[in-house]
């Protein structure tokens, strides 16, 4: 009895402590993230001085050339780098909830690039020049990418296994690459407009466009922190997660959603940027476990911590010149998928 | 109580179970028997409301469980599924805290009563001093009892398990029986379970349902069901009946197959894999 006694006032004790530390490492983690994105607008081919940023921030001059640079150029860089990191760790992080899939990324599974082609498709055959109406055939494509990748990859037994949707993506992906190309090629003045952009960069955004996407991007993350608790439930197995009251069908619906406006928003602010959805959520998990109330918002920090970094990175390595992020994240991303194939998938 | 009146279930196939009528009495264990195919697993994830009935119902006392509001049938049926997989890392307490879902609400903190159900459950099923380590890194006989907690912190009256026993040895068969015997005797909970070994079925349940081929052959008590007669008709092989020397309860030695197999059952290996 004693024992017994001993133990039902010591035990509730380490799940608080736990849920403060984590939401500690959060603020931490944000605080990190302001830093480093600070540094970023700091950082570029011209030298501004740090008070200069400052001023262009908070008492901006628009006769200033330098606080042009600062408004007009770093500025939408990095937030655009914040938030399609945020968004596209988001999006993965829930992919993988829900299909219990370790490789579930929408670089992988061929949504990015469904959203992708019909962006192109849209200034190729329809003239478009504004976010909002890029953002709408970024949303279609990466719509119906996302129902074709997942019925093909149901197909036959076992649905939709890691091996055979991670298969279906590749086949997408190479699919609607070669269509992209084929406009591509065939529209040479496409070709300079899209060019960069296709390879996932976070450069040459301006402040309306992140504007334009913000509506997306908040219903996305809205409907997607929604589903924190029924995540963490269905990674238990459908089975298990309909057995403790779980309604499946709507957190499929609601989730897919949420990652159609997540990815497609990214796509449509900057290309498709692969890795990035994979990497972060993994990382996370390693960090905080796999409660999804706390895994979701660590991505969407993480997510944007990492995209900022390797933004940094692709402007230092090869100066003058930069890197597309898009680049540098297929870099970082190219080894964790190896181990995760290697060591996490099974069959 | 729960109870099946002329359901019928199936996948996209031909039916696995039709027009079929069963109670489950409530306060006992009930095993569900028969050969791989005849729709015992499909039975039972029909109870649990995890296929929706072609034709028929579910009654769970007297309503209709495709009527009751999802989360709240979770409050009153719990399903342990066969061979479930925790994601890797998730530590018990964490897996066992799952089982608090149907009693929560989103705007609700973890609540004392959620706290005070995991801790029980935890004891129940003697894993305390395992609540902290990881499920995919304990043996196979340990994870089945976490399964079994988190079901247990749902508290629900009734649990339906799926072959629990199923890629355990002997000791840790033994201990997962002994411990939804206990479970079923000190809390009156009812119990349906999924089991291959009649042994089991004639040592730890009240009640038992021989099935073959969708259609039950028998239902009632050990004695009354476990027979030579009816182990010929359902599973096809020629065995012993004997009293079990300390319990009493029918000992069945399998001695071989008989002469002319019914047919049905290769048809039903035929028709589905699920058991």
């Amino acid at each position: 009895m004693a024992v017994t006694l001993a133990q039902s006032t010591s035990q509730p004790k380490p799940k608080r402590r736990a849920a403060a530390a984590l939401a500690i490492g959060l603020l931490l983690a944000t605080g990190l993230l302001l830093v480093i994105m600070t540094l970023s607008i700091n950082f570029g081919a011209a030298d501004v001085a740090p008070s200069t940023v400052w001023a262009a921030l908070f008492n901006y001059d628009p006769t200033s050339t330098q606080h042009l640079i600062i408004r007009t150029l770093r500025m939408p860089r990095v937030l655009v780098a914040a938030i399609v990191g945020a968004i596209l760790a988001l999006a993965g992080a829930i992919m993988q909830g829900l299909t219990r899939n370790p490789l579930a990324d929408a670089g992988l599974l061929g949504i990015e690039s469904g959203a992708a082609l019909g962006v192109v498709l849209a200034i190729t055959f329809f003239e478009i020049k504004t976010l909002n109406l890029y953002s709408i055939f970024a949303f279609a494509g990466a719509a119906v990418t996302a129902v074709l990748v997942y019925s093909l990859g149901s197909l036959g037994r076992g649905g939709p296994t890691p091996l055979k949707l991670t298969l279906a993506g590749a086949m997408i992906t190479a699919f609607c690459s070669s269509f992209t190309s084929a406009i591509l090629i065939l529209n040479q003045q496409t070709l300079d407009e899209v060019r960069l952009w296709l390879a996932g960069t976070v450069a040459g955004r301006d402040l309306g466009l992140i504007a334009a996407s913000l509506p997306y991007v908040g219903v996305g993350m809205v409907l997607a922190l929604s589903l924190g608790r029924s995540l963490t439930a269905m990674a238990l197995g459908e089975d298990v997660a309909r057995g403790l009251g779980q309604r499946t069908g709507w957190v499929k619906v609601i989730a897919a959603i949420a990652v159609v406006l997540l990815a497609g928003s990214a796509v449509a602010l900057a290309g498709p940027i692969g890795f990035l959805g994979l990497l972060v959520p993994h990382i996370m998990r390693f960090i905080v476990g796999i409660d999804y109330r706390w895994l979701l918002p660590y991505c969407i920090i993480g997510g944007a911590l990492l995209l900022v970094v390797a933004d940094i990175i692709g402007r230092v390595v090869v100066r003058p010149m930069e890197i597309p992020v898009g680049v540098v994240t297929a870099l970082l991303g190219g080894p964790m998928f190896i181990y995760l194939v290697r060591w996490r998938v099974q069959r | 109580m729960l109870a099946t009146d002329t359901l019928t279930l199936g996948y996209d196939g031909p039916n696995i179970l039709d027009q079929l009528s069963i109670t489950l009495p409530a306060g006992q264990i009930t095993a569900l028997i028969g050969p791989n195919g005849c729709g015992k697993s499909t039975l039972l994830r029909g109870l649990a409301r995890l296929i929706k009935p072609k034709h028929g119902a579910v009654v769970l006392d007297g309503h209709d469980v495709q009527r009751i509001p999802t989360r709240q049938l979770a409050t009153q049926l719990g399903i342990l599924p066969q061979n479930p997989v925790a994601p890797e890392g998730l530590t018990v307490r964490e897996l066992v805290a799952q089982g608090r879902y149907p009693h929560q609400r989103w705007f609700q903190q973890w609540s004392a009563a959620d706290e005070q159900a995991v801790r029980s459950a935890l004891e129940i099923t003697n894993m305390v001093e395992l609540a902290d380590r990881a499920v995919d890194a304990l043996s196979g006989g340990q994870r089945q009892r976490a399964w079994i907690a988190m079901t247990l912190a749902q508290e629900t009256d009734i649990i339906l398990l799926d072959e629990p026993t199923t890629f355990l040895d002997l000791a840790h068969q033994v201990e997962v029986l002994q411990l939804l015997e206990q479970l079923n005797r000190q809390s009156g909970r009812t119990i349906v379970m999924v089991v291959h070994d009649l042994n089991h079925a004639t040592r730890h349940a009240d009640h038992v349902i021989a099935l073959r081929a969708g259609v039950v052959q028998a239902a009632g008590s050990p004695r009354e069901v476990i027979t030579p007669s009816l182990l010929r008709a359902v599973f096809g092989i020629e065995a012993e009946v004997i009293p079990d020397p300390r319990s009493g309860v029918p000992l069945c030695i399998p001695y071989g197959l008989c002469a002319a197999e019914p047919t049905d059952t290769l048809y039903a290996d035929a028709v589905g894999s699920r058991a």
